[in-house]
Formats: C-alpha cells, structure tokens, sequence
C-alpha cells in the first residue's frame, strides 16, 4: 500500500511539472487515478466498480453528494475540489491530498467534460451560512425537536446510530442499497468534520442519495440547533457534549423520547 | 443553377398560401386501455410504522404499479401524442399531492416547462425524491404544513417519484413534449381532446408494460378510436 502511494505521488510530481498540455497531461491523470473505479467514460464503470460499496460517482450524470450549492444543482469548482482532496468517509474515494493542487484543478475541469449538463448549466449559488450560535442547552433542546419534528430518526435511529425502522429499505438513486450516516460510530461526517460542513449537508442534501434537502423548512438558526444537537451523539468530548451532559445530569427524567410517540422535548 | 434555384422560390410562392389550415377544427380520440394474460399481483402495503397514515385508509392499501378494472382494464396508462401536432404549453399548474402516505395521483402527466405544484396533506414528514435522468435530480424534505415545492422539468422524460422515509411511496411524473394527453381512468377508458385535423402517432406508456403506439388520422371535428392492449406478464 505505502509503495502504491510513493508511485501516486511521484507520478503526480511528474505529470504536474512534464505537460505542457493540462488536459492531455489531465486525462492520463484521470486514467491513472481514477479510471479504476469511475472508468475511462467517467460512467462509473471500472474495473474496481463491481467490488466497491457504496459505488463510485457516475460523472456522467452530474449528481453530487458534497455541495455548496441547493439540491439538484451543479456543485462549485470548490466543491469538487474539496471533495477529491478530502475523499468521502464510509466509501471507498481516499482522500488525494497528495496530489498537487493544479492536477486536482485540472481533474475537476476534466470531470466536468462527461455531462453535458456543464455546457448548459453554471453551478448553483453557494447558499448563506449564518454565524454560527454559542452553543447552549436551549439550542441543543431545539436541535433535538427537530431531530424528531423532521423524523431525522426514521433513518438515522432515535440515538443516531443509523438503525431507524426506514434505515433497511433505503437505495441510492441507483437502486444500490445504502446505509444511513451512524453518528455515534463516526467523528467526520460525509462533505468534511467541522460543523459547517454537517450544516450544509441539512441545507443542500446529499444529491443522489436519500438525504433530503430541509433548505425551505429550516428557518434561522434551525441547522445550527441540529449541529449542535447531532454532536451530543458522537463518541468524541465535545463542546456540545459537554453542556448536554452537564444539562442531563442536572434534569434527570425530563426527556421524552425520541421515536413514534416521542414529542423530542 | 441561380435559375433552379429562383424556379423553387417561385414553387414555395405558390405553394405556400394553397395550404390554409382551418385552426378551429378539432377532433378527439377515445379509447380503452385493457390487458391480456396474467397482471403481477398487488402487494398489500403495512403502515403500521406510520399511524397517522394508517388511520387515512378504511381499507388497506395496495401498491399502484398495475391497477386493474372491470373486463381487463389498467388505469394509470398516460397515452400521449409522439408524433403530429404536439399543441402548445399548457401554463395551469399540475399538482401532486402526497395524503395518507400515497401519491396523489400515482402518476401525473405535464407539458415540459409546466408549472408542478407539490404538497403534503399528511400529518408526517416526507421527502420527494424523483429520480430523473434527463433533468437534474433534487431531493427535499416536506414536512407537515410545510408551504408547497413550486418546481417544473424542462426535458420530457418518464420519472420515477419516491419518498425514502416511507418505501412504499411510488408514483411517477410523465413530462411529455406535448400537451396533447390524458391518463386511464378506473375504468381503462381515456379521451384526447382538441387535436386539429392531420395524422398523430399515440404512445400509450404503463410503467411496467412498456410502451405500445398506433397511428391515427383526424380529419375534422370527429372522435377517432383507439383501444391499447397490453400484454400483461405476472413478474
């Protein structure tokens, strides 16, 4: 594995300083970095594609998980660039790091030449993020309410461990099965580990998948009361946590649960 | 070759005005859809997990991918003109409604570009998921009392419709290039009104059967025929 990474790396040195052509030199990057899994034809058919789960992107159809931008909407340039730079948790896409920023560049122009959605549509406008509030008990009983007010807990299970009474019959677009994040057994969230990055996943949905966009029922800080709350349910010690835990020691008993019956207060 | 060339010019002359169309001449074309041999069975679907669905449906509720009529009949086929006068944009808006977690209608038929008004009469959250292939897919949570999603497709396609949080929920959106369509009733039959005299194909287009066409001709005010039958198969 360390020796595949040392061959990556060279070889990206290599073609970042050799090519006079960036999208000749591109496509040989692509073939190399990426063609095993997303195919020649960016339709996610390579070779690696039978064996991976959840199944590489199909470029062709210009659908993205990890955006900036409303549902059903291109991504940024940013956005794909982070996203390649940062790889997706629970899947098989590492993250590229690695790479040097113009080949990541250039790799995002050339995965924008399989749909011609990019011929006819710009990206969407990245969407607003507030400030983010101090995290307090009343923002994270509000996060909480929601939690059960938007059924998050369907899917996602009432502690968030991706076991709700949906989560088994959930496919991707594709009709591939596909699992429900689990928040007490991960620290980085799909799009990125900072809060911003699970704030824009309730606002821009995860195209492609069964996670909805809440962008036009979520008002103010609505996604951040969530942020916060959705941290309580990680294993890390975390600010949110720790006022939630002081807060629960201190009301015993004061919580209904979440669930069908559950009103989340 | 600059003389042939001014000889077709003065043909299109001529010909041009020799052809009126009388535009406010409209005929129509009725039919029934029927099917032959054995239709799958329809599952009954449990929402025990969701009470306040439940509680809708006096009695259960089957899934809605081939329902059938008295003597052989399929409700929910969309027959629509594929070829001949395609008509013009309708702008009314066409709405889908989501009531005791089912489509309302289980499949609904628009004009390309026309306004789509999606609600939610129920009292849990849904998201609507259409899984196009043509338009750009998006996928948005509506819960109870939430305002309406107001949202159009600009490219003709059939798409799938689904909510993730109940998989029982499917239904479909036919965007279609024409405004010249209707959708079976109960009892199989439907009617395409307003179409002005000249020669149409018809697409009749059931979610699990497939697509069947034929040709028609109207040439005035009258009601054409066209019965569609579908060759049903149990799986």
């Amino acid at each position: 594995m360390r020796l595949l990474w040392i061959t990556l790396v060279a070889g990206a040195v290599g073609t970042a300083h050799a090519q006079p052509s960036i999208l000749g030199g591109t496509r040989e990057d692509f073939r190399r970095y990426c063609s095993g899994c997303h195919g020649n034809a960016g339709d996610a058919q390579g070779e690696n594609a039978d064996y991976v789960d959840p199944k590489p992107r199909d470029f062709t159809l210009a659908t993205f998980k990890c955006r900036s931008t409303p549902s059903g909407t291109l991504p940024t340039d940013d956005d794909l660039y982070r996203t390649i730079k940062r790889g997706i948790v629970n899947s098989n896409m590492p993250s590229w790091k690695p790479l040097p920023d113009e080949t990541v560049m250039a790799l995002v122009q050339y995965i924008k030449t399989f749909s011609p959605r990019w011929k006819t549509e710009k990206a969407g406008a990245p969407i607003s993020i507030p400030a983010e509030p101090a995290v307090t008990t009343d923002d994270i009983l509000a996060g909480r309410a929601l939690f059960q007010k938007m059924e998050c807990w369907k899917c996602h299970g009432p502690e968030g461990r991706g076991n709700g009474p949906s989560a088994s019959t959930l496919t991707d677009s594709k009709d591939q099965p596909i699992k429900p994040f689990n928040f007490a057994a991960s620290s980085r969230f799909k799009c990125g580990s900072t809060n911003e990055d699970l704030y824009k996943i309730f606002m821009t949905g995860l195209d492609g998948t069964p996670m909805p966009s809440f962008a036009d029922n979520f008002k103010g800080d609505d996604a951040w009361h969530l942020v916060h709350f959705l941290r309580t349910l990680q294993q890390e010690e975390r600010p949110e946590k720790v006022v939630w835990q002081q807060w629960l020691a201190t009301h015993p008993g004061q919580l209904k649960p979440i669930g069908p019956d559950g009103s989340g207060q | 070759m600059m003389r042939g060339i001014a000889a077709m010019l003065a043909g299109l002359l001529v010909v041009a005005p020799s052809t009126p169309r009388v535009k406010t001449l409209a005929g129509s074309v009725t039919g029934t859809i029927t099917f032959t041999g054995t239709p799958p069975k329809m599952k009954p679907i449990d929402m025990a997990k969701e009470p306040s669905c439940a509680k809708e449906h006096a009695t259960p509720v089957e899934t809605e991918t081939v329902v059938t009529g008295p003597n052989n009949t399929l409700q929910f086929v969309v027959i629509y003109v594929s070829a001949g006068d395609m008509g013009t944009a309708a702008t009314q808006t066409v709405k889908f409604d989501q009531h005791g977690c089912q489509y309302l209608p289980h499949v609904q038929a628009m004009h390309t570009g026309q306004p789509l008004e999606i609600t939610n009469s129920d009292q849990t959250s849904h998201n609507i998921h259409p899984l196009p292939s043509k338009n750009p897919e998006w996928n948005k949570s509506q819960p109870p009392g939430a305002a309406p999603i107001q949202t159009k497709y600009d490219n003709a396609e059939f798409i799938p419709v689904k909510c993730n949080v109940h998989p029982w929920m499917h239904g479909y959106f036919a965007v279609l290039g024409t405004s010249h369509f209707a959708i079976s009733g109960t009892d199989g039959s439907y009617t395409i009104t307003g179409l002005p005299p000249g020669k149409y194909t018809l697409t009749a287009w059931q979610e699990k059967f497939g697509t069947q066409t034929q040709d028609i001709t109207i040439s005035g005010s009258e009601t054409a025929k066209a019965n569609f039958v579908f060759k049903a198969t149990p799986y």
